[in-house]
């Protein structure tokens, strides 16, 4: 009897190794996280609709751009960076993968990150996996790295496809500076859409129901892509200056306006990536006639446009880690009790 | 021979803002014993969990597990200790037996080993039949012996279980106990458990402490603090008349033998030092009342509790 039972234990565990079962890769309990989380994603509907969202968003941009190349070629004789046009190129009627990108990256961001921490709070899992002998910090840690890991996989997969479809399609191979360029194009995507996931981590470390925290990502980014511009103009009117003495006015007055806009994620993103991704941009700021006579109309070579968008760079980066920051410090605080 | 202490809590105290919760709390546990901590909702069981486990500072005081204070070597203890958390939770898309080996991956425990330990430990608890299940289709009880398999994984030399049978069926209730029982005996184990049910703790706890408001009112073993608590007054009548009036309870009061009456409608209980239930019977029915009811009371494990609550409200 207890001989029979034996064989039947051995057979299902026989049995549950040909079955997907996780083995974990790392010896150490950081990367054993980090891979779980990955794992998690992969084969949640979450990741699938999200990967769809954005190779429908590919499609669709490459089919605006092919449509559109000859005419944005011809159009723009000035440039011979052909193959960055595939990014940038629109007739008006569907955005190029630029606006795509800034359009869905905080979608993204926001859906990765949004349950971080309040799903494990709700399914009561925080306080076991506080129980392991690991440091507290590695949940969130281990959360964020595992998502950013993600994301930057699905975004240079999709940069590198629709480069690979680019070369297919219209038989005109990147040259290395426009390869560099759309490396670092996609870099800067990754980094923008990491902001967003640490502004959902953070509201998921803050408010106990997932719900609320997805709502409040969605608000804030509702709020920078339609009424943020709106508040800026209404400031804008209200602190124009009454009379306009001289120049040094009205460019510092503009610098301020392009400041109050540059307080949003998106903007500082599409500076970036516009100057990237179209290398005949110049300048950021305002320029006068002074300025701009006698300039040569041409290309910025690449190191030259990544200076320009430093800053964008840097403020994105520095977003993105005080938004960590702050909600790392918010974790660490919080009173462990199950569920509550 | 002297028993070792395992777990040592010198005044510890917690507070809230204004509130305390753990009030200079003393108290050690053997190693190799089943310790139960008794108390309400409230009381400062789970306050005093997370501290022995460093998930929680407490405000002062000394705490030591296994020789470690777990206040500045949360890592070391957590090494040495399995927490069962009251409402434990898995991961409901993973199977049973993944939970078990995530649990062991990150207490660095070796594939193999882990492989090895998970079916032994599912073996035990009874769960292989559904060991790749997701976690999702088990039931309460399921999940709570999922969770003792979990922290039996990485071998500790104390579990510390809250609330391990709140919400589970009365069957699961005994067998969980009967589980953990046999591991604390044939492991050498030391298991500290919270509960606010007596009646499960008194089957396998070897002493209680009891908290009411973050204070240790008593500790010891059920009988002997049942024995200390009621030595004054040992024998509880019930008694059933109609009509109860207030002169018939005056005149039971006044028996030399009788310690208290209460009342609650037609219903006296009668706290007595000596057996004088003849004597009572005599007054009831020379009063011209219909006794209906008369029986003697042993103090269950509920009088104690409630005897013990009123006076620490009262202290």
């Amino acid at each position: 009897m207890t001989l029979l039972k034996e064989k039947k234990i051995a057979a299902l565990f026989r049995r549950t190794r040909f079955m997907r079962q996780r083995v974990y890769h790392s010896r150490h309990p950081f990367w054993v996280m980090v891979q779980k989380e990955v794992m998690d994603s992969i084969n949640s509907w979450r990741f699938i609709i999200l990967l769809g969202l954005m190779l429908l968003t590919t499609v669709a941009s490459l089919y605006t751009a092919m449509s559109n190349l000859r005419s944005a070629i011809l159009d723009d004789t000035a440039t011979p960076f052909v193959f960055l046009k595939l990014f940038t190129a629109t007739d008006g009627t569907l955005p190029p993968f630029i606006t795509f990108i800034s359009l869905l990256g905080p979608i993204i961001g926001i859906a990765l990150g949004f349950d971080a921490v309040n799903s494990e709070r709700g399914r009561g899992t925080l306080s076991r996996l506080l129980a392991q002998p690991i440091p507290r910090d590695y949940i969130i840690n281990a959360k964020f790295v595992a998502s950013l890991l993600l994301i930057t996989v699905m975004i240079l997969t999709l940069g590198l496809l629709m480069t690979g479809i680019g070369i297919l399609v219209t038989g005109i191979p990147p040259t290395p500076e426009e390869f560099w360029r759309i490396f670092f194009f996609l870099l800067v995507s990754i980094v923008f859409i990491g902001v967003w996931l640490n502004l959902a981590i953070m509201f998921s470390v803050r408010f106990r129901q997932p719900a609320t925290s997805a709502l409040s990502g969605l608000a804030v980014w509702l709020f920078f892509s339609l009424f943020f511009s709106m508040l800026v103009n209404i400031i804008v009117e209200a602190t124009a200056p009454a009379h306009i003495t001289d120049v040094t006015q009205i460019i510092g007055y503009q610098g301020f306006v392009q400041n109050l806009l540059r307080i949003s994620p998106s903007q500082l993103f599409s500076e970036a990536t516009t100057t990237l991704l179209v290398p005949t941009i110049r300048t950021l700021g305002p320029i006068t006639l002074e300025q701009a006579y006698g300039a040569i109309a041409g290309p910025l070579p690449l190191g030259q446009s990544l200076l320009l968008v430093w800053p964008q760079l840097t403020g994105l980066t520095a977003a993105a880690c005080i938004i960590f920051g702050l909600s790392y410090v918010l974790f660490m605080k919080q009173e462990v009790r199950s569920r509550s | 021979m002297v028993k070792e202490n395992i777990i040592e809590l010198k005044e510890l105290t917690k507070k809230y803002g204004e509130v305390t919760a753990v009030d200079r709390l003393t108290l050690s546990v053997h190693r190799g014993e089943i310790f139960g901590l008794l108390g309400p909702n409230g009381a400062g069981k789970t306050t005093t969990i997370l501290m022995l486990l460093g998930l929680s500072e407490p405000t002062s005081g000394k705490v030591k597990v296994c020789d470690i204070d777990p206040t500045f070597q949360p890592l070391l203890v957590k090494e040495k200790v399995g927490y069962l958390p009251d409402e434990v939770g898995f991961y409901e898309n993973l199977s049973g037996l993944d939970n078990l080996l995530y649990t062991a991956a990150l207490n660095r425990i070796e594939s193999a080993t882990a492989r090895q330990r998970a079916r032994d430990l599912l073996e035990l608890v009874g769960l292989t039949q559904r060991a790749v299940d997701k976690v999702q289709t088990y039931s309460r009880g399921m999940k709570q012996r999922l969770g003792l398999a979990d922290i039996l994984i990485k071998e500790p030399e104390v579990i510390i279980l809250d609330e391990p049978t709140s919400g589970i069926d009365p069957e699961g209730v005994r067998e969980l106990l009967a589980l953990i029982k046999q591991l604390s005996r044939e492991r050498n184990m030391t298991v500290l458990l919270s509960s606010h049910y007596l009646h499960q703790v008194q089957l396998i706890c070897d002493r209680v402490g009891l908290f009411v408001e973050g204070k240790l009112i008593a500790v010891g073993p059920i009988k002997e603090l049942a024995g200390n608590l009621f030595k004054n007054e040992p024998i509880l009548l019930k008694a059933e008349a109609e009509p109860v009036d207030d002169r018939i309870i005056s005149i039971i009061g006044a028996n030399q033998h009788v310690a208290r009456v209460e009342q609650s409608g037609n219903q006296l209980l009668i706290h007595c030092r000596e057996q004088v239930s003849a004597e009572i019977a005599n007054i009831i029915v020379s009063h011209g009342a219909r006794l209906t009811h008369l029986s003697q009371h042993d103090y269950g494990l509920d009088e104690i509790y409630h005897r013990y609550f009123e006076g620490g409200r009262s202290a």
